[in-house]
């Protein structure tokens, strides 16, 4: 009787604990975890002890934030930050008269894709060039110091510089194209609704001088309004040409997201840019904006259309020059394209179709492959031994895969959404191998909590195995769109201005020299800053009157910086061992100001101070 | 023939007895919490949410997991419009309205069959159960279907028309997703399983005080 009762129970019970299993069971997490790698390896590999020093220099972009990030490799540890399109208190940078004069009436700028000079196709540690993709400038950092020597722009007829600052083997040009485009010249105005006829891309070469960097508006050639996107300089076997993605080649407008995406394929552009230079010899240009424009429908054999899966992202030039890596955001595939392919349907004329003139190659004519890497492939960097390492924003991967046999070896997880990556030095025509920095554009919290404002993630990934390893998280400000990884030894910067360079015209190296001026209204000092005071220690001015003053430090040891700010009118800059820089401003306020040193310096730092007198008028 | 009716009647007539009722009762409690736990959750895992987006739905209701840091519903909505989905909303679910009515019918029916204590009411209660787990099961699969096919030809992603998996696991673009019954559903499964247990126990009871074995077939 007893168990005839008990079985029914057994069910009930049976069911019920079903019921709760199945709740616990649903309440866990199952899915698949991040492959960290050994940990202790890892750990290792990244580390570099206190005083020693790291292997690479990490040329980070800072995107909107308008700096540049300096981190060594494999640390990644953060070393120095280059403002560049920014007003930087920690350096002074946008506060004297120079670096205010360059950054002209704009406090920010969008930097993009940081290119290193190059000789023969490999970096040559001179310059770093960078592209603001928001007010369409170019600027020079001098390798030597640091520093930003030149801004370049807005350049004309360029509107959302984003395809640069990639560089010619020979730095003979840095690219420029338009994203955005806009009736020109600028200044023009066009109802959007006529986008497809009057508004107008435009792809370019800035010149650069090659003793002195000096930046130059080259060669402009006038496109259709695609959005150009990224670029690459071709070398070896394509030598002479440039390359840019395009997107938005439906020259749709609105919501873009939709309009932009329905043709099955876009196209590359192909300059060649040697033919470039010669029709501006030639004399077959136009002057739009004040600068000389190609027009491909009157010269013919300048550019040519390349057909790429849609809405592509980064071109990128293997590094014996053969192949042209195009990946198609929107697409699983990268495609490769064979130069000799492309030189032999220029020549053969096989093209199926124009675009305002422009031919367009036959897709089947000039590929090499569809690389079948993953989905939402973005850009690819090489290694030194025949690799290919494409982003897969959309998988948040690195795919690795073998230049010419076309298959995908490994592939790595990263965190999250990688837009761009770096390798040691692979965009250039040896590269290194040994280290990729996956640049993420979504941290997801895998750090301390910081509030909404999230940092970007930047993965170091060990390539000179088999199989990628991941080796180090690090975090970096907004925003990473590219990076330059570039051997150390290659790098010889200086510590201090030698004295004997110093060609300011109103340097000071002696106390006696220092002195106080008034020609009218302006008062012009000549000041200089040694550990641990400045000389004059007073400034006494009229309320209204110019203020110049030019301050040198005189120091000749390294690390011996000294700032000059003066509270409450708005003025800090740092000035390095040996330079010399001016600060202008207007005495609007009159009182009593105090000016000191903000960049500690010596036992006496707090006592290196003086006062700006401004007597009230009348 | 009339043997068999006879038979038949005497079954649906039969008087369900203290255990029975027992178990009746407990199966209408189990039905109770299928309001509280989801009847189906999908889970999507890729390498950008390790941890997976969750989507739950509950009789009435669809949900995603919320955590300080995500909305997953509103999160699997912006992902699926790159593809062209229409976006998951609750209002456009009618079963949303009628599961919960029919779990409280059931409910009803089941207490009405503990009170009058027929048999008839119980084979009634467990065959329309029966038919409204299959209709709401068959009714899910088509949601998923129409979410899977009606794509936006517009959309800037272009994909196949799929069939997001009921049961199981499946690769979508690029996402794992997970999809199995929730607690609820089990709930569901206990009510049926121990509404046959009643029915079984109330025909023991039966042979036990009156008739011969085999008299039911």
């Amino acid at each position: 009787m007893r168990t005839k009762i008990a079985l029914p129970w057994v069910i009930v019970s049976l069911v019920v604990a079903v019921a709760v299993t199945a709740l616990v069971f649903s309440m866990r997490g199952r899915g698949p975890r991040v492959e960290r790698g050994e940990v202790a390896e890892a750990a290792v590999a990244t580390y570099v002890a206190p005083g020693d020093l790291d292997e690479y220099y990490l040329f980070y972009s800072g995107g909107h934030s308008g700096n540049v990030f300096v981190a060594g490799v494999p640390s990644m540890r953060h070393i120095a930050t280059i403002p560049v399109f920014t007003p930087y208190p920690s350096t002074g940078y946008g506060f004297d008269k120079e670096s205010r004069e360059m950054l002209g009436e704009y406090t920010w700028g969008d930097v993009h894709h940081p290119a290193l000079s190059e000789t023969n196709g490999d970096y040559d540690g001179r310059w770093l060039f960078v592209n603001d993709n928001a007010n369409n400038r170019v600027a020079r950092i001098d390798l030597r110091d640091f520093k930003v020597k030149q801004i370049l722009g807005p350049i004309p007829n360029i509107s959302g510089y984003h395809g640069g600052s990639f560089v010619t083997p020979n730095t003979e040009y840095i690219l420029a194209a338009s994203r955005f485009s806009v009736p020109l010249p600028k200044g023009t105005y066009a109802p959007v609704e006529e986008y497809a006829t009057r508004y107008k891309g435009v792809v370019s070469g800035i010149a650069v001088d090659p003793k002195t960097g000096e930046m130059s508006v080259g060669w402009q050639v006038l496109m259709p309004p695609f959005n150009f996107d990224l670029g690459d300089a071709g070398k070896g076997p394509s030598h002479g040409w440039a390359f840019w993605t395009s997107y938005n080649t439906e020259r749709a407008i609105g919501k873009l997201e939709v309009t932009s995406t329905q043709r099955e394929r876009d196209y590359i552009a192909a300059v060649n840019w040697r033919a470039a230079e010669q029709a501006i010899r030639d004399g077959k240009f136009t002057v739009i904006g004040g600068v000389k424009v190609i027009d491909p429908k009157t010269v013919p054999g300048v550019v040519y259309l390349i057909p790429c899966s849609k809405s592509p992202h980064g071109v990128d030039v293997s590094p014996d020059g053969r192949y042209i890596v195009a990946s198609g955001k929107l697409a699983s595939i990268t495609t490769v394209f064979n130069i000799e392919k492309i030189l032999t349907a220029i020549q053969n004329k096989n093209f199926t179709g124009e675009e305002d003139g422009i031919p367009v190659l036959n897709y089947d004519a000039v590929k090499d492959a569809e690389v079948n890497v993953g989905l939402g492939p973005l850009h690819t960097v090489f290694d030194d031994r025949g690799y290919a390492y494409t982003s897969l924003f959309v998988e948040s991967a690195v795919a690795k895969w073998k230049l010419g046999t076309w298959e995908v070896v490994d592939k790595i997880p990263v965190s999250y959404n990688i837009g761009h990556l770096a390798a040691a030095e692979g965009d250039t025509v040896s590269p290194d191998g040994k280290y990729l920095v996956a640049l993420n554009k979504l941290s997801h919290g895998r750090h301390l909590g910081v509030g909404p404002s999230q940092p970007e993630s930047s993965q170091l990934i060990d390539i000179s195995g088999e199989k990628m390893r991941l080796l180090y998280d690090a975090f970096t400000e907004p925003e990473p769109h590219y990076a330059q990884m570039i051997k150390a030894d290659k790098l010889k910067p200086i510590e201090v201005y030698p004295k004997e360079e110093n060609k300011h015209p109103h340097a000071i190296w002696d106390v006696k020299d220092a002195k106080i001026e008034r020609r009218g209204n302006e008062v012009v000092v000549k000041m200089l800053a040694v550990r641990s005071s400045f000389e004059p220690w007073k400034i006494e001015v009229n309320q209204g009157d110019k203020v110049v003053i030019h301050l040198t430090n005189i120091e000749q040891t390294t690390d011996e910086l000294h700032g000059f700010a003066i509270g409450e009118y708005n003025i800090n800059v740092v000035v390095d061992p040996g330079e010399t820089k001016t600060i202008e401003f207007v005495a609007h306020k009159p009182g009593v100001f105090p000016y000191y040193c903000t960049n500690f310096c010596s036992a006496l730092h707090q006592e290196m101070q003086g006062y700006l007198l401004v007597k009230p008028r009348s | 023939m009339e043997r068999f009716l006879e038979t038949a009647n005497r079954f649906f007539d039969l008087p369900l007895g203290v255990r029975s009722r027992l178990v009746l009762l407990v199966a209408a409690l189990v039905l109770i919490p299928t309001y509280l736990f989801p009847l189906w959750q999908m889970t999507l895992y890729s390498n950008q949410f390790p941890d997976g987006l969750r989507l739950y739905i509950y009789s009435h209701k669809l949900e995603g997991a919320r955590s300080p840091r995500r909305d997953d519903l509103r999160e699997i909505n912006t992902l699926n419009h790159y593809i062209g989905m229409r976006p998951l909303l609750e209002s456009d679910f009618s079963e949303f309205k009628w599961i919960p009515l029919m779990v409280g019918i059931f409910f009803i029916l089941a207490l009405r069959a503990i009170v009058i204590g027929k048999m008839s009411n119980l084979v009634d209660t467990t065959v329309l159960f029966m038919y409204f787990g299959l209709f709401s099961f068959w009714s899910f699969y088509r949601r998923l279907y129409e979410y899977g096919h009606n794509l936006d030809p517009t959309a800037p992603v272009k994909v196949p028309p799929f069939m997001p998996p009921l049961f199981g696991s499946q690769q979508i673009a690029n996402f794992r997703v997970h999809s199995y019954p929730g607690a609820a559903s089990f709930f569901m499964v206990g009510f049926f399983l121990l509404s046959l247990v009643a029915i079984w126990l109330a025909t023991k009871e039966r042979r036990f005080r009156e008739i011969s074995p085999g008299a039911i077939g």
